[in-house]
C-alpha cells in the first residue's frame, strides 16, 4: 500500500522511492505546472528553518498551489499552550497537506496519526528529515543514471549525522557498497553495521581520509565534523583537518564521481573544489525543490501523465 | 514432612510466583491491583529454593487477560503464573512480552513528543529475549535496566 504520510525514509519501500525519483526527474525538466491549482498546503514550522521552508514553498508555488502557515512557533497558538494534536486537527480542516518541522522528536509520527490529511516531516528534532534523504537519493540517481550497485563513500560525523543514517537506510534497497570514513570518536554506530550485515551490504571503515576511499567511489558524501560532538577536545584538534576535501584529492577519482554535502558546509570541503565539475552540492540543494514537488504530488495522489 | 505455607492457599484465582523481590511492587503497579476489590495477598522476601528470596501475589477470583498479565514481563520475565480453581492449579503459564507496549512505560528522551503532549506512549518490543524497547515516536531504544514505568 502506498504510504499516507512521509515521516521516516523507512516508511517508503523500493517501489515508492523509485516512483518519487522518476517524478522528480520530470519536475526537474519542467518544474512549473498547474498540478496544485486549488490546493492549499500548510507549512507549520514550529522550529525555524529558512532553507527547508523556502524549498518547500518554492515547490508548491511552482505548481500553483497556495500556502498557509507560520515560520516560527512564536507566531502560532502553541505559545498559548495549544497541544500539537489540536493544532494539527485545526490546520487539517483547512489544508490539503501539512508540511511540518518541530523541535520535538516523534512529533511528525504523532501528527500523522491524528491528522486527517497527509503529513510531510520536514525535520523532527534530531530524529528524521526524510525529504533531505529523498533529495540525496534523487541526486545520486540523476548523476549516476542508476541507483543499483554504487559505491558510496561517506565522510565525517557518521555517529550523530542523521542525514547519514537515513541515507544508508534509503540506499539499502539498491545493493550499495559503502566506505565509512570517520574519526574514532564519530565512527558509524554498531547498529548500522549490523543493519548492513543483515542485508549483506559490503562496507569498509577508515579512520584516515584514504585515497582508496575516494578513488573507488561513485559518490563522495561529505558531512560536517562538529567541535561540540567531541568529548575530548584534544582529539578534535588532532582530527579536525583530516577530513577536509581538497581539489587535488580528486585527481585520480572516477570520471562519474560526484561530491555531495547536505549543507551548510563549513570547512570540510575546501573552496577550491567548488569549480571542479565533480562538485555537485549546490545542484543537490536545488534538487530539493523537484524532489519535494514529487513527494507532495505523490501524497496528494496527483500523477504526471 | 510438615510443609509450612508461607501464604494462605487460594480457592479460585491467580497466583503469581517467583517475582524478584525488588520488582514486587512494580508488578503490583503494572497490574493496577490497587483498583481491584478482590481479596489480594501479597508476600515479599519469602524463602525460595530457586531464587533465595522471592515475592508472591495471589488474587482471588481474578483471571487476567493475556495483555494485562504480559505487561509484567517488562520487569519480571521469569515469573510463574498459576491459575487456580477449587484449590487446584489447573494451568501453569509463563509470561511473554507482547510485540507492543502501550502507555505503561515512559520514554527516556526528554525531547520525545510523548513527554510533552497529553498522549499515550507506545513502544515496539524489538528484542524479547533481552527486553529492548523502541519508542514508536522518537525511535529511542530502551534497555531493560533503563525502563521507567509511567
Amino acid at each position: 500500500m502506498k504510504p499516507k504520510s512521509l515521516v521516516n525514509i523507512s516508511d517508503y519501500g523500493k517501489e515508492d522511492i523509485l516512483r518519487i525519483l522518476k517524478a522528480a526527474t520530470a519536475f526537474k525538466a519542467n518544474p512549473n505546472r498547474d498540478l496544485l491549482q486549488g490546493k492549499v498546503c500548510a507549512t507549520l514550522f514550529f522550529e525555524p528553518s529558512t532553507r527547508t521552508r523556502l524549498s518547500f514553498e518554492t515547490a508548491v508555488n511552482r505548481l500553483r498551489g497556495r500556502i498557509v502557515g507560520f515560520s516560527d512557533a512564536a507566531t502560532s497558538s502553541s505559545t498559548k499552550g495549544e497541544s500539537l494534536k489540536d493544532t494539527i486537527m485545526m490546520v487539517g480542516n483547512y489544508a490539503d497537506l501539512i508540511i511540518m518541522r518541530h523541535h520535538l522528536e516523534g512529533s511528525a509520527r504523532y501528527a500523522s496519526e491524528v491528522s486527517p490529511v497527509p503529513i510531510i516531516n520536514a525535520g523532527d528534532g534530531s530524529n528524521q528529515h526524510p525529504t533531505q534523504t529523498m533529495l540525496d537519493l534523487f541526486t545520486i540517481y540523476e548523476t549516476q543514471g542508476t541507483m543499483e550497485n554504487l559505491t558510496i563513500t561517506i565522510v565525517g560525523d557518521l555517529k550523530y549525522g542523521r542525514a547519514v543514517h537515513s541515507l544508508i537506510q534509503g540506499l539499502s534497497h539498491f545493493k550499495p557498497s559503502f566506505n565509512f570514513v570517520a574519526p574514532e570518536e564519530l565512527k558509524i554506530p554498531e547498529k548500522y553495521k549490523l543493519f548492513c550485515d543483515k542485508l549483506e551490504i559490503p562496507y569498509k571503515e577508515y579512520t584516515d581520509f584514504s585515497p582508496d576511499a575516494v578513488n573507488s567511489a561513485d559518490i563522495l558524501y561529505m558531512t560536517r565534523v562538529q567541535r561540540e560532538r567531541f568529548t575530548d577536545l584534544m582529539e578534535y584538534e588532532k582530527v579536525k583537518n583530516v577530513y577536509i576535501l581538497h581539489n587535488e584529492m580528486l585527481n585520480d577519482s572516477k570520471a562519474n564521481l560526484k561530491v555531495l554535502h547536505p549543507l551548510p558546509r563549513v570547512k570540510e570541503i575546501n573552496q577550491d573544489v567548488d569549480d571542479n565539475p565533480k562538485a555537485y552540492y549546490f545542484q543537490q540543494a536545488k534538487n530539493g525543490v523537484f524532489t519535494r514537488q514529487a513527494i507532495i504530488c505523490d501524497l496528494l495522489d496527483i500523477h504526471l501523465d | 514432612m510438615g510443609k509450612e505455607l508461607q501464604v494462605a492457599a487460594l480457592e479460585n484465582g491467580t497466583a503469581i510466583d517467583h517475582i524478584p523481590t525488588k520488582e514486587l511492587f512494580n508488578v503490583v503497579a503494572l497490574l493496577q491491583l490497587q483498583r481491584l476489590d478482590n481479596r489480594i495477598t501479597i508476600g515479599n522476601n519469602l524463602k525460595s529454593r530457586k531464587m533465595g528470596a522471592k515475592g508472591i501475589i495471589k488474587v482471588s477470583d481474578k483471571f487476567f487477560k493475556e495483555d494485562e498479565i504480559n505487561r509484567i514481563a517488562l520487569v519480571a520475565p521469569n515469573v510463574n503464573l498459576n491459575i487456580i480453581r477449587d484449590y487446584e492449579v489447573i494451568e501453569k503459564k509463563k509470561v511473554t512480552l507482547p510485540d507492543e507496549i502501550i502507555e505503561i512505560v515512559k520514554c527516556n528522551n526528554p525531547k520525545c513528543i510523548t513527554n510533552n503532549e497529553p498522549m499515550k506512549t507506545r513502544f515496539e518490543v524489538i528484542d524479547k529475549e533481552n527486553v529492548v524497547l523502541q519508542c514508536h515516536y522518537c525511535e529511542l531504544k530502551i534497555k531493560k535496566e533503563e525502563i521507567v514505568l509511567k
